[in-house]
């Protein structure tokens, strides 16, 4: 596993402008993704999460500036022409979508949609070569191949969401960006779907990288985590590990707010999340954090890693030299306004 | 129509939540074998011929009983008429069968029963039952600012012309539901809030009529998770400091456990197991529940993925499977829960899903479509290649590689025909609810009858 | 729909969060005014071009008297009759007609006409195409069907046909004046108005929050009064501008045919093209090619403003104000997981 990572993101910068002044939807991003490796993406909706997954692909509206590294096997993909982007997108590079219901044409039966993006990208094959691929590709999405010539519409949402995953699995996408896959579909067709996210690198040696603001479903189908606020990382590393032991006290809260079957007092965070135009000083979570300190309000935390082993932003585990004297204090600040509460 | 006295400035501290065991409060909604039947629309010529072309029963049979004060959950996912009869009970959707009396306290003038109301006395009734939508972006009006959406209840039913006392009406409801300082909030428009406080606009619109019931339809699954937690305690103490009786649609059975009082888990337009919510959870009897209750997506990542989740999807409510509706997904069903062509149709289907490529091609010329004999009795599978034993051979290949496969269980015989094979089925016999201990469930696992046939359910 | 909701590629609003509390619209029509203040760029342009230029003629219209030299119909001052067809000199700065009056006047009495009838004609349509599109739409059934038979007949007829039709009919009873030419329009334009807000309503009709309003008990008159009424309209002032520029259009193909106005009731450019059609074969130019710059201008004028409300008020066509963005350089030298350097912004000395 020392191989070098299939995705390498480094201080990503994404903003956006609007009549208020420009939105700093991803203000500082860097991780990395292995081969084979699935990496949960997740936070709130309004952190940032869906432009980053986008933004890594080019797939940004105008307007938007960008900013940062991201590689792809040795490959910068920020500043990269959009015809090359496009050539990589299907290929090399795939994304799920959230709406399985409204991505397939109606028009056109689901091997047409195969036969256009494998004669896009892979116009040396014949029909049969297509056709045995694409049937191939959904047998092991658990679509059956007597289906393979019906149209969008006589399936049912989950189906048409694993259709939408064949899809874009076809061509063997090194890294696959998965924006909240689940999210419309009911909760046993979200577990089918899950089972197949998790199979992927058994079948596929796909790298994925899940979006989602499902604590659960991250703590089932991945291995690694990236907790997001407001723009930034708060806190990555194993899943295990993050749920077991979050270091970061965002973290800490969203678990505790999540309800499953074993709350058992509803739990959540006071305040909503902050403007994306004119964040809080230093940590933007300072306003929210129980465990505030004097430094928080004004310097940006420094990334650290934790004697568990995560990447965590958060002055709590220092580095204690860069805090100034005084900074450990706790923060006064003033009772959150319930008209702050979301 | 005589108004309850505003109770809406109660005073928290001052509630005693109210102990009264569920069985001796008054009932508020008592609803009796349900029914919404859609009519399709056929095609061109069925619509010229006035032919009707079957129905969707979207609800099919519901019956439960909701007393004051009690919280109701109705569980399923979509396709399972959960939503409809929700909407049934406002007169949002048309009530084609059975009985709901609705009885909001002697203030109202006593029970009334809801269906064939006609839509000017179903106004009156309005006043005493409030829903509360699932997505708060859009259950506002963007073209009215909250005080005057809140407000607005009032002057539909006429309840006052005041406008100090429409004004103190309106704050008192905005400071109970926690949108303070109220002035900030009363002229904002939809589009400036978030999906919480939109809820909780939403929720204060609600109340200002001082309901009996309020129906709430998924209020919490569009919001974050941070925020879920407070508009559900929000309800939760609207509850005991309104004595209001919900009815909490949902399809997640996460927030019910912590919100409702009994459960009922609905699946395809039919109640398939209700009761107290405890014992559900405890010991959940049907296979569905089970099921839904695994599906849950855990924060703990020691729990691995479940595997043995029921297979295919929820089926078309135009035309249900036969018998059991779940039988087709269920692992544990067996002879009487409703066999027929459609399911030799998935064997075939989950079989060359499984297989090859080649030897899917093989296998798929040796057989023809099935073919309904007598529903739920009989069927045919035709053999391309008749008299060949083709068919019967691969019949037996498919249950050689999976003995376990529920299906078999329901085929009584087997037999070779001079045009492919008959598969005689074991009589499909429709689940009706029974009372198991302290819950009710329609499930032939639980039906004396037929128990001894059964193989025991694993625990997941 | 909303003003302040961006939503972004997959659903996500990354502006979910209350914005600030600014100065807010007040009132339904607010939002579109605050639209249309914000518009830039090509949209603000044909805004406020058109603007321009109809600005014009309505000042035109309304100061006729004290801005035309002479009446419109007025042939003689001072007892001396004026030239017959003159060229444009200097107490006639647009020469003459056939009938001897000043051909200036003329088009400046025009413009009068033309405004007045035009604004009838947009506020019978409204009035008239509004509401039955509200009510057709929120009700269906048979009410739905008749009319939309009616109103996708008077859609295929050929409008000019139509207009002529319905001014012959009203000639004898309502007379050729101002009011006939309006009501002709009116009834070409209204299955316009009907159509563009019956589909609205056919679509917002299912809307929670209108299932929320009769969940609540409201009457349907509330509901489409209060509820779907305001955010139904969003398309009718782009449509009342292009209509009013194409009912410029029609009032003066009625003139020119004869259909419309008769001179002695007022000065239309219609007729005084007609008119003006013989004198070209002499080579005097001025009778008609003055008329013709009025039509074309204020026409222009009018299409111009309901082109750039198009691109403010649509949502589909506003360009997502792609205000440049400047990245500010950042501090950070070092990018290499797992640390890196913060990036201070200069604040850490005032810690209290």
């Amino acid at each position: 596993m020392t191989a070098a990572p299939v995705i390498s993101v480094r201080d990503l910068r994404v903003w956006y402008g609007t009549e208020r002044g420009p939105v700093r939807a991803v203000d500082g991003v860097s991780f990395d993704v292995r081969a084979g490796e699935t990496l949960g993406l997740v936070g709130e909706s309004g952190c940032g999460k869906s432009t980053l997954g986008r933004g890594i692909l080019g797939l940004l509206p105008s307007g938007s500036a960008v900013d940062g590294s991201v590689r792809f096997r040795d490959r910068e993909l920020v500043g990269v022409k959009q015809s090359d982007m496009r050539e990589m997108r299907g290929a090399e590079l795939g994304l799920i979508f959230q709406e399985p219901m409204t991505r397939l044409d109606p028009l056109m039966r689901i091997s047409e949609h195969f036969a256009e993006t494998l004669r896009a990208h892979e116009p040396e094959l014949n029909s049969e070569e297509i056709d045995a691929r694409s049937i191939d590709t959904l047998r092991r999405m658990g679509i059956p191949p007597t289906r393979f010539r019906h149209y969008p519409h006589e399936f049912s949402g989950g189906m048409r969401q694993r259709i939408m995953i064949a899809l874009a699995l076809v061509l063997n996408p090194a890294f696959v960006v998965a924006d909240e896959p689940t999210t419309a579909l009911d909760v046993l067709v979200e577990a089918q779907i899950l089972s197949i996210l998790a199979d992927l690198k058994r079948n596929f040696d796909t790298s994925l990288l899940l979006i989602t603001h499902n604590l659960g479903i991250v703590a089932e189908a991945c291995e690694r985590v990236a907790v997001m606020y407001a723009g930034r990382i708060v806190e990555e590393g194993d899943a295990r590990q993050v749920f077991s032991d979050p270091s970061h006290p965002y973290t800490r809260e969203l678990l505790r707010s999540t309800i499953s079957l074993s709350t058992t007092a509803l739990h959540y965070i006071p305040g909503s999340p902050p403007d994306l135009v004119d964040p809080p000083s230093g940590c933007h979570f300072h306003p929210r954090c129980p465990s505030a300190m004097q430094v928080c309000g004004s310097l940006d935390p420094v990334e650290v890693r934790a004697p568990s082993g995560q990447r965590v932003s958060c002055w709590l585990h220092g580095p204690d030299e860069l805090i100034p004297p005084g900074g450990t204090a706790p923060l006064q600040r003033q009772e959150l306004a319930s008209a702050d509460e979301a | 129509m005589p108004t309850k006295p505003d109770d809406l400035e109660v005073d928290p501290a001052h509630v005693k939540p109210d102990t009264t065991p569920l069985d001796d409060r008054p009932v508020v909604l008592d609803v009796r074998d349900l029914r919404v039947h859609f009519a399709l629309r056929g095609g061109f010529f069925d619509r010229l011929l006035g032919r009707s072309s079957g129905s969707v029963k979207a609800v099919d049979g519901v019956s439960f009983t909701l007393r004051k004060g009690e919280v109701l959950g109705l569980v399923g996912e979509s396709g399972s008429g959960k939503t409809t009869t929700a909407r049934a009970l406002l007169g949002l959707a048309p009530i084609t069968g059975g009985t709901v009396r609705f009885d909001a306290g002697p203030e109202y003038g006593g029970p009334v029963e809801l269906t064939g109301l006609r839509e000017p006395q179903f106004r009156a009734v309005r006043q005493a039952i409030q829903l509360v939508f699932q997505d708060p972006h859009a259950s506002l009006n963007p073209a009215m600012d909250l005080a005057t959406a809140v407000a607005h209840p009032l002057k539909i039913h006429h309840i006052t012309k005041d406008r100090v006392e429409i004004d103190r009406r309106v704050r008192a409801a905005f400071e109970r539901v926690g949108l303070a300082p109220v002035d900030q909030y009363l002229h904002k428009y939809p589009a400036d809030l978030s999906g919480g406080q939109k809820q909780r606009a939403v929720l204060a619109r609600a109340i200002m009529l001082n309901p009996a019931l309020l129906v709430a339809d998924e209020p919490v699954s569009m919001l974050d998770m941070s925020v879920r937690a407070k508009i559900l305690q929000l309800m939760l103490d609207l509850k005991r400091d309104l004595g209001l009786t919900y009815l909490y649609v949902t399809h997640d059975l996460a927030t019910a456990k912590f919100f409702c009082d009994t459960i009922a888990i609905m699946y395809l337009g039919r109640i398939v197991e209700i009761g107290p919510a405890a014992q559900i959870y405890a010991d959940p009897k049907h296979p569905y529940t089970r099921s839904l209750l695994a599906a849950i997506p855990e924060p703990d990542p020691s729990r691995a993925v479940p595997r043995n989740l029921p297979r295919g999807e929820v089926p078309d409510a135009a035309r249900p499977p036969l018998g059991c509706s779940f039988h087709p997904r269920c692992q544990a069903a067996f002879a009487p829960c409703g066999w027929e062509a459609r399911d030799v149709n998935a064997l075939l289907e989950q079989r060359w899903t499984a297989v090859a490529e080649d030897e899917y091609e093989r296998e798929r010329v040796v057989v023809g479509d099935p073919v309904e004999l007598e529903a739920g009795l009989a069927a045919r599978l035709p053999d391309t290649r008749a008299g060949s034993g083709a068919a019967v051979a691969l019949l037996d290949e498919i249950r050689r590689a999976d003995p376990d496969e529920p299906f078999w269980r329901g085929v009584r015989s087997v037999e070779p025909e001079p045009a492919g094979v008959r598969l005689e089925f074991n009589e499909p016999v429709d689940p009706a609810l029974r009372n198991v201990g302290p819950v009710r469930v329609a499930c032939h696992l639980h039906d004396p009858r037929f128990a001894p046939l059964a193989t025991p359910l694993e625990t997941p | 729909m909303t003003a302040a909701s961006i939503a972004e590629p997959g659903g996500e609003s990354i502006l979910d969060t209350p914005p600030p509390t600014t100065s807010r619209p007040r009132g339904p029509f607010g939002r579109l005014w605050q639209q249309v203040k914000q518009a830039q760029g090509f949209s603000k342009w044909l805004l406020w071009v058109g603007a321009g230029i109809t600005a014009v003629f309505i000042v035109l219209a309304v100061f006729a008297p004290l801005i035309a030299p002479y009446g419109f119909d007025q042939y003689m001052a001072h007892g001396v009759r004026f030239a017959k067809q003159g060229s444009p000199n200097g107490s006639h700065w647009f020469g003459t007609n056939v009938r001897s009056v000043d051909v200036l006047s003329v088009v400046i009495y025009g413009s009068r006409t033309a405004i007045e009838v035009v604004m009838l004609a947009v506020v019978f349509s409204l009035f008239v195409g509004v509401p039955l599109g509200l009510i057709s739409g929120y009700y269906g059934g048979w009410l739905d069907r008749i009319l939309v038979l009616i109103m996708d007949a008077l859609f295929a007829f050929p409008y000019l046909l139509l207009a002529i039709i319905i001014a012959f009919l009203l000639q004898n009873s309502v007379g050729s004046g101002v009011l006939t030419a309006a009501i002709a329009i009116t009834v070409i334009y209204v299955p316009q108005y009907f159509r563009v807000v019956r589909g609205q309503v056919l679509s917002a009709r299912e809307e929670p929050y209108v299932e929320a309003a009769r969940a609540l008990g409201a009457r349907p008159r509330t509901i489409m009064g209060r509820y779907l009424f305001f955010n139904v309209i969003q398309s009718v002032p782009v449509i009342a501008t292009l209509n009013a520029a194409d009912a410029i259009l029609t009032l003066a193909g009625l003139g020119f045919l004869g259909f419309g106005i008769q001179p002695t009731q007022a000065a239309e450019w219609g007729y005084e093209l007609q008119r003006g059609v013989a004198d070209m074969g002499a080579g005097l130019w001025w009778t008609s090619v003055f008329p013709g710059i009025a039509i074309v201008s204020l026409v222009t004028g009018l299409t111009l403003v309901g082109e750039g409300l198009n691109d403010v008020l649509n949502p589909v066509l506003r360009k997502r104000s792609g205000r440049r963005v400047v990245l500010p350089r950042r501090d950070a030298s070092a990018t290499t997981l797992p640390t890196r350097q913060g990036d201070n912004r200069g604040r850490g000395e005032e810690l209290a």
